[in-house]
């Protein structure tokens, strides 16, 4: 860790931010049951904005730097370069052909070797992650990745701070919350609760293009194909279909007794 | 033939979590031995529980304990993993929460096991166990099969009837006792609330969800009355949890709790893809709604287009009375 004013130490954040189809768009899966992600209507995982918004405002607080990293097909840079346009200082995007179809563990093999490499320049003391991919939802790579970079995790922060080198979040849980604390270096996954997004502005946006993007494959990493993508995925999709459309559907406009009409229809079938 | 282990989740009392029962159920249908783990976590399993987790079949249960607070995931997760490699199974079942999420990754990254996570079913085929589960908002079914030594799985409450096995006995209870890494110490727990028992089912596992939105427009008690005859779990959408109309443990969404029950019922709830996320895989969803193009009615099996106001109200009195001939 660097020190800036009055011996503050300035933080340099690595915030991974992902590229996935539109939520509002007809999402589909390939006959080989990978997502289909060439509709060319991909982008930035909504939840990744507040990641992108806890980095930015913790690197501000010390004048400290972050760099957005993205791992993912040609498009995926778009997430980065919207991390530089709301702010971030350079952008990593990390893409390879081999790297499609990698499962969580496959896709944090490639963020640890990426975020390693961007640490051999100065060090990396926190990665920010969004708490899940809105495609898959599954919430898995924040924690697979701060176990491969052997730094403590604190997942699903609400809130997040820092005091000089403790990290400190707020969780809530399924059934409980939680305050967690660790030394830097360390790894936070964000809530869409810890912040409220900012927008890029103008001034944002043309800074943004003089923004260093660098592109890196996984020989520059040092990791080989069968280490990620299909090859190196533990799990296999064997069969993928469209939900068959719900049948015998019923819409009625209330005239006075739909109450009655909805009583009746849950105890015929037997939900009441 | 895969041995089992399942993490039996429990509240800080030592009460069972209701899913359990299904991960039990789903682990005896893979044919081999079923055991439990229990995560001496500072509540104890009762004899009563126990009893009820060898009728479904179980046959033994760890009784895991740490030198650190297994209430952090990465202790959790290595005691677990001390366990697959004692025992030799194949498969750890657990349900769907955020906490067995991070110790299913954890797990992967310390045994090399394949995860699914928010699977709604789990059997074994041409000696592979495949999983089942709906993505993109509950509009796709997949499978996905393991092609590791080693699965872990979590699956999600309301995939499958409890049944309780043939020929079952108590379990024996055998301790296993781990010494936490130093890696896995270095997050302190400064401070951990459970959150108070709201007197009504867990929202993620009820079998009945009542949920309102803006519509309700602050009110909840015509939801919760609703709820109450019904025997459901009270849930909203996130514009009524961020209006702090309701606790934020009550959001259904994709950022909040992802919940399957047999009956789910909107209320003044639009549709909007981040809550159809969190209900869309739901048996029966039915929608109250004054406006006609609400995007919920897209995916209602019973609409009503009306006031919630008068429709609320005639629809709870009537069940009552229904109840009661
Ligand atoms: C990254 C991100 C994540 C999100 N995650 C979630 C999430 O997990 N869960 C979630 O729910 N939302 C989430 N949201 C918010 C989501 O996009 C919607 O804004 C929200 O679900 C809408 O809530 P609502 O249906 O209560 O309100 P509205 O969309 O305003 O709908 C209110 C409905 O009530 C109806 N109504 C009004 N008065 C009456 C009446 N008297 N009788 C009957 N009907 C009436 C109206 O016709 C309307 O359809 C997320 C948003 C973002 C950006
Ligand atoms: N391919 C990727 N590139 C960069 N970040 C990613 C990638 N995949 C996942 N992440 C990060 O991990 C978080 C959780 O994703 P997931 O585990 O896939 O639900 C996301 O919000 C991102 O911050």
């Amino acid at each position: 860790m660097r020190h800036g004013r009055g011996n503050v130490p300035r933080v340099r954040i690595v915030v991974c931010v992902k590229h996935v189809p539109d939520i509002q768009s007809d999402r589909t899966l390939g006959a080989d049951g990978r997502v289909v992600r060439d509709g060319g209507d991909g982008t930035l995982n909504e939840l990744d904005e507040n990641a992108l918004e806890a980095a930015l405002t913790l690197a501000e607080a010390s004048g400290g730097e972050v760099v957005a990293l993205t791992v993912g097909p040609d498009d995926a840079v778009d997430a980065v370069r919207k991390g530089l346009q709301m702010g971030a200082d350079e952008a990593v995007h990390v893409l390879d052909d081999a790297i499609a179809g990698s499962d969580a563990v496959g896709t944090a093999r490639v963020l640890a070797a990426a975020i390693t490499r961007i640490g051999a320049d100065a060090p990396v003391d926190l990665v920010v992650t969004g708490m899940a991919g809105l495609d898959g939802l599954t919430s898995l790579l924040p924690t697979a990745l701060a176990a491969l970079l052997d730094v403590p995790a604190l997942p699903l922060a609400a809130e997040v701070s820092l005091d000089g080198t403790t990290v400190r979040v707020r969780r809530n849980l399924d059934h409980a919350s939680e305050v967690l604390e660790a030394a830097l270096p360390a790894l936070v996954s964000v809530t869409d609760q810890a912040n409220e997004p900012r927008y890029p502005n103008f001034k944002g946006i043309m800074a943004a293009r003089k923004k260093p993007v660098t592109t890196l494959t996984l020989s520059d990493l040092g990791l080989a194909a069968s280490d990620v993508g299909l090859a190196g995925a533990r799990t296999q999709v064997v069969e993928a279909a469209a939900r068959p459309a719900r049948e015998d559907r019923v819409l009625i406009n209330d005239q006075g007794d739909a109450g009655t009409q909805l009583a009746a229809y849950l105890v015929e079938n037997q939900l009441a | 033939m895969t041995d089992s282990l399942v993490l039996l989740d429990h509240t800080a009392d030592g009460t069972l979590r209701a899913p359990v029962r299904e991960l039990v159920t789903i682990a005896r249908g893979l044919g081999g031995a079923v055991h439990g783990v229990w995560a001496a976590d500072g509540a104890e399993l009762d004899p009563g529980a126990l009893a009820e987790l060898g009728a479904l079949g179980v046959s033994r249960v760890h009784r895991v304990s740490a030198d650190a607070d297994l209430h952090l995931s990465a202790v959790l997760a290595e005691a677990v993993a001390s366990l697959l490699d004692a025992t030799g199974a194949g498969v750890l079942l657990a349900t769907s929460t955020f906490e067995n999420k991070e110790v299913a990754a954890r797990l992967a990254i310390l045994t090399g096991a394949g995860v699914v996570t928010d699977a709604d079913g789990l059997v074994v085929e041409d000696g592979r166990l495949v999983a089942s589960k709906t993505v993109f908002a509950g509009t796709w079914n997949t499978r996905c099969a393991v092609t590791a030594p080693l699965a872990v799985v979590t699956l999600k409450a309301n995939s499958v009837a409890v049944s309780p096995a043939e020929g079952a006995g108590v379990p024996d209870v055998v301790e296993h006792a781990v010494t936490a890494s130093a890696a896995a110490r270095r997050v302190v727990l400064v401070e951990r609330s459970e959150r108070p028992d709201s007197g009504r089912p867990d929202l993620g596992s009820a079998h009945v969800v009542v949920a309102g939105g803006r519509g309700t427009e602050g009110d909840f008690t015509l939801v919760e009355e609703l709820a109450d005859v019904l025997g459901g779990a009270v849930g909203a959408t996130r514009v009524a949890t961020d209006e702090g109309w309701i606790g934020h443990d009550a959001q259904i969404g994709q950022t909040g709790v992802t919940v399957s029950p047999r009956l789910y019922i909107g209320v003044g709830v639009s549709g909007a893809v981040h809550h159809r996320g969190g209900m869309q895989a739901s048996g029966t969803i039915v929608a109250i709604n004054s406006d006609p193009d609400a995007p919920i009615f897209e995916i209602a099996d019973f609409g009503v287009v009306g006031d919630l106001n008068a429709v609320l109200p005639q629809l709870t009195q009537e069940l009552r009375r229904l109840k009661q001939v």
